[in-house]
């Protein structure tokens, strides 16, 4: 059994005797009244050794098919990006890894310095002022927004865009409940209608426009949509935003941002939007089955006071020289409690350092090539997969880095084909939209993300084990 | 005799490289400065506190590890300088020459991101990391936080590529090892908590709370009740009030009584029908095992409320007592506090729950389920002790080699999602890595060491005179931490709470929690955990009562600390007032 504790037989005499208590349990005997003390072993079972729990959870994680193990065109929210080396061993120094949040500055100058150049690139790479130092995730920090703008503005109506995420339209509701606002949603254009061609309708894959001003007016506290969304479909942003304030005069804009495309999408500052808050697993992060990763959130100059989460802060010391702090803390629930602008407490600190450390190992420079290589490889893909019988495209819009593509068979048999039951020989070719968003209009839309790491080679394997699966299916079918 | 005094030992050594480390950057680089007197005064002050300011004074002279100015990684660099090679576009471009991306769409200037060389970047990093304090260096009793160490298998086991690489969507099948270590993650939570249903989904205490009292919420609604109060001693911490008003439902206020539980007359007076929940942390912020935890039980439930667990605390009770068996109908896990999970500096962190069978109907998508016939229909898992089915059942807490998982996510009472996919996965790795290695009886002595550690620690605090400034706030014994009141120290020796702290801080050590819980006067909360050593207990001891007698003599030693750390004490109300949040590029 591994155990990390150290009190030897001679440690619990003498820590006894100091006590003044004859054993243990008596400590614990005079402070648990009787009715609540659990008088039998924790039925769990006998502990091991590091050895074998390294043997046992390692023949756990193998039960899994990784990235690692299988080409797979898996994203939704967390990708496979390459993260550099120097991740890892910054992130797994001591000094980062183990101390708790900056409680006290003097010594914490390492973990607030990180904070405030995280605020930096998060402020720069979406073009508003202000960010806080990280909250939980994506999804949540949307939900976040939106309880920020329910105190802001004191209205109870938001209205999401269906482009959005459906975890984060399902956390958004989920909170909503809870403080209790209404929730509306705006459908994108051309859902479910087809074409002329049999393809898309013109101008389908985005929020509509017309029906996001009709939802949008004076009772409106926030309306929240994605770029790009969650089809892949990079959205007008700026549109979005001058109509959601020119008709919710005083709504907060949020946008919900893939930071990887922020360096070639005019970024949400840009576009007049007031909140932009995102999943940063992109930045840092592995896949981790879906956590911990790190949720930006970035504000304008107006909402720094009504922000979630710590900030840090520069300032000088007793003898004039620079430091950090944790500032802006009268938000906070430590310091205001009911009156808090938020709940949260703990966030991911060294999550966002990750992200903090990739961001500069990319640079200015690598920051744009990354989002060229994702465009040019999202089209190309788009291009090649919808040359295959039975494929053609959900939306004709631009797209960066994640398409959609509808596939004419049954896309649960389609999928499975291509997985081969984890065979390394298989491709798991993407999401089934269907299933994540619940809506019938996307029955056979396929996700497709791309990243730095699926290669023409990797698109074009795709394509082929695609194609064959669908012949395949549609043969069984005929 | 002072602990910094006598060198040798494991304390000192780890001293060796936490603070002192940065100490010698700091009192470098104020060069001539004032604050080079404050350590040289303590020492040539020396005839009465002489010992621990002769201590301080000697790693003060260790050489200097850097000097230069603190810098940015923005501030560094140069134009042009890059470290990532982006692959080549090796793609053919459209054939209608089309533009990918209209110019409107597209961003003007790039984001001013840092144009650095790796190397650069690693040197700014690890100089940046070496002005932190961390647990690895030396003792962080940080009262409520639990700064346990945290085993290295752990980040091994995290870093394995089935779990680091493993996409959140991947179909089930192929993801049996991660659900089938959830369900056994589930399984251990609850067994501890003494409740059956777990989600592992929240992502930290305070997602852990909003989940509860949204479940409590649910709960009432589907009966048919709009309940809006929440109950929370003036103890809580402040995540629970925050919480609720976040959750549009209204605080009410607990009193405290005279042995540190709740007023059972305040919670008679003011529990009624239009309670939703109590929320509670037992021990709670005092480090006190509630002794009417029945009775509070009893009257909550009396009026129709449920009962919420702030499970920060669980360290002092893991195998000796249970929520569930206390009446709490909601707990919450702090995975890094009571499991290992680093913290990180700040997160990440995981706050699983635990429900009883009311409850269950409401606990949030996705939750995992078993297949395969045998254990359908519970939340959780557990071979009886001995295991279900084979060998790997009989070791490990998740079930039998033939056991088959799902993720369900048709519910139709739940509160739903509180966040994308299935929670901070890689925290579950490394909590069950920690049950399995400690088992049943291992997760016992930790509670058991965790309250030795911390009656010790309060113990060997009395013997050395320090109770006469610093007495515990309520109470004679502690659980896992205890609460000292620096009131009278305040009073009789010119110094507060905030000042001892940071003159430990040139002691080496990491302070305690200071001005929590609210209702304690100058307090300081202090948590050793189980993991120390009585060495370092020891240490810690004699450098509260040498700071002590170091104030008798002189208080501004105190109130001008710390001494070496990089920087001196900083100016947080100017931070506040014209907040300077990001770097200007
Ligand atoms: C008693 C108590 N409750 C709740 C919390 C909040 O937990 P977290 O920081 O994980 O959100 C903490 C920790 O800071 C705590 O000590």
């Amino acid at each position: 059994m591994s155990r990390y504790t150290a009190i030897t037989d001679a440690d619990r005499a003498a820590m006894l005797a100091a006590i003044g208590v004859g054993s243990a349990q008596e400590l614990f005997d005079s402070q648990i009244p009787e009715q609540v003390r659990l008088r039998r072993p924790l039925d769990l079972p006998a502990g091991l050794g590091e050895q074998e729990v390294y043997e046992h959870l390692r023949s756990l994680a193998q039960r899994n098919v990784s990235c690692e193990d299988q080409l797979s065109f898996l994203g939704g929210g967390f990708y496979d990006h390459y993260v550099p080396a120097i991740v890892d061993m910054l992130c797994e120094r001591s000094e980062f890894l183990t101390p708790y949040t900056p409680y006290q500055p003097e010594v914490s100058q390492g973990g607030l310095q990180v904070m405030f150049e995280y605020q930096t690139a998060i402020s720069e790479l979406t073009a508003l002022p202000v960010s806080n130092a990280s909250v939980y995730e994506g999804p949540s920090a949307a939900a976040s927004a939106a309880y920020m703008a329910r105190i802001h503005n004191r209205r109870e109506k938001i209205v999401v865009s269906a482009g959005l995420h459906p975890h984060t339209l399902q956390s958004i509701r989920t909170y909503a409940h809870g403080f209790g606002s209404e929730v509306v949603e705006v459908p994108l254009c051309g859902e479910g209608l087809t074409g002329a061609d049999g393809g898309p309708p013109p101008g389908a894959g985005v929020t509509d426009i017309e029906a996001w001003a009709q939802a949008i007016d004076g009772r409106t506290s926030a309306a929240i949509f994605a770029q790009p969304n969650f089809y892949g479909a990079v959205e007008d942003a700026q549109a979005l935003a001058e109509v959601a304030h020119e008709r919710g005069q005083g709504a907060v804009v949020v946008c919900q941002a893939d930071p990887v495309t922020l360096g070639i999408l005019k970024p949400p500052g840009e576009c007049g939007v007031d909140v932009a808050v995102g999943e940063g697993q992109p930045f840092g992060g592995r896949l981790d089955y879906g956590g911990p990763s790190f949720g930006f959130f970035a504000a304008t100059e107006a909402l720094m006071r009504k922000m979630p989460g710590r900030i840090a802060g520069e300032t000088v010391d007793a003898d004039g020289r620079r430091g950090f702090v944790l500032t802006l803390q009268t938000r906070e629930q430590h310091i205001r409690r009911e009156k808090a602008t938020s709940n949260i407490c703990t966030a991911q600190a060294l999550n966002a350092l990750a992200g903090m450390v990739h961001l500069a190992w990319l640079g200015r420079r690598g920051i744009v090539e990354l989002g060229e290589l994702l465009l040019a490889r999202a089209d190309y893909a788009r291009r090649r997969l919808c040359e295959i019988e039975g494929v053609s495209p959900m939306h004709t819009q631009p797209v960066v880095r994640e398409l959609a593509v509808r596939i004419d068979a049954d896309l649960d048999e389609v999928r499975s084909r291509c997985i081969a039951g984890g065979d390394p020989a298989g491709v798991n070719p993407g999401i089934d939209i269907e299933r994540l968003t619940g809506r019938e209009s996307d029955r056979g839309g396929l996700l497709v993300a791309i990243t730095e790491r699926r290669s023409r080679a990797d698109i074009d394997r795709l394509a082929e084990v695609l194609a064959e699966a669908i012949a395949e299916c549609r043969a069984v079918v005929a | 005799m002072s602990g910094d005094a006598r060198g040798g030992g494991e304390g000192a050594s780890s001293r060796g490289s936490g603070p002192a480390r940065g100490g010698g950057e700091g009192a470098s680089s104020r060069g001539s400065g004032p604050a080079r007197g404050g350590a040289e005064g303590a020492s040539s002050r020396g005839s009465g506190p002489a010992p621990a300011a002769e201590g301080v004074a000697r790693r003060l002279a260790q050489p200097p590890l850097q000097r230069e100015e603190v810098k940015t990684i923005f501030e560094k660099g140069a134009p042009g300088r890059r470290a990532f090679v982006c692959p080549e576009i090796d793609v053919p471009a459209p054939p209608d020459g089309l533009e990918l991306l209209p110019a409107r769409l597209r961003r003007s200037e790039p984001p001013r991101l840092p144009e650095v060389s790796e190397p650069e970047i690693v040197r700014h990093y690890v100089r940046t990391s070496k002005r932190n304090f961390d647990l690895d260096s030396g003792f962080y009793p940080l009262g409520s936080c639990t700064m346990k160490h945290n085993p290295r298998l752990h980040e091994r086991l995290a870093a394995l590529p089935g779990n680091a690489r493993l996409h959140p969507l991947q179909e089930p099948e192929l993801s049996q090892g991660a659900l089938r270590l959830m369900w056994g993650l589930q399984g251990a939570l609850a067994e501890i908590s003494g409740l059956p249903h777990v989600s592992l989904q929240p992502s930290a205490g305070s997602h852990g709370d909003l989940a509860g009292v949204l479940l409590s919420k649910a709960y009432h609604e589907d009966r048919g009740e709009r309940r809006l109060k929440v109950l929370t001693p003036d103890t809580a911490h402040g995540t629970n009030p925050a919480t609720v008003t976040m959750a549009g439902m209204e605080v009410v206020k607990l009193a405290t009584d005279g042995q540190g539980g709740i007023d059972i007359a305040d919670l008679e007076a003011k529990a009624d029908e239009q309670v939703a929940c109590l929320m509670l942390t037992n021990p709670n912020t005092l480090g006190i095992f509630d002794p009417n935890i029945t009775r509070i039980a009893e009257i909550v439930h009396g009026v129709g409320g449920i009962l919420y667990y702030d499970g920060a605390n669980l360290n002092a009770i893991m195998g000796y007592s249970r929520p569930g068996d206390m009446g709490f109908d909601i707990v919450h896990f702090n995975l890094h506090k009571s499991f290992t999970q680093p913290h990180g500096g700040g997160g990440p962190g995981s706050g699983p729950i635990a429900v009883s069978e009311r409850i269950e109907p409401y606990l949030p998508v996705p939750v995992v389920v078993r297949v395969d016939g045998e254990g359908e229909g519970r939340r959780t898992g557990r071979g009886p002790r001995g295991g279900e089915d084979g060998r790997e059942g009989a070791a490990t807490p998740e079930g039998g080699d033939g056991a088959r998982f799902e993720l369900a996510h048709e519910r139709p009472k739940s509160i739903g999602r509180l966040r994308g996919f299935q929670g901070n996965y890689g925290t579950f790795v490394r909590a069950y890595a920690y049950i399995c290695s400690l088992g049943a009886e291992g997760l016992k002595d930790v509670s058991e060491a965790a309250v030795l550690n911390a009656n010790y620690l309060l113990a060997r605090l009395r013997q050395l005179g320090v109770a006469e400034h610093l007495p515990l706030a309520y109470g004679r014994l502690c659980m896992h931490e205890f609460v000292l009141s620096g009131a009278p120290m305040r009073r009789d020796l010119q110094i507060r709470t905030l000042d001892l702290a940071k003159r430990l801080l040139d002691h080496g050590f990491h302070p305690p929690t200071v001005y929590f819980p609210l209702l304690v006067e100058e307090a300081l909360m202090v948590e050793p955990t189980e993991t120390e050593t009585r060495q370092t207990l020891d240490e810690f001891a004699v450098a509260v009562a040498a700071i002590l007698s170091e104030a008798a003599e002189d208080p501004e030693i105190a109130t001008n600390a710390p001494y070496p750390p990089p920087v001196r004490r900083l100016d947080e109300a100017a931070a506040a007032k014209r907040p300077v949040i990001r770097q200007p590029l």
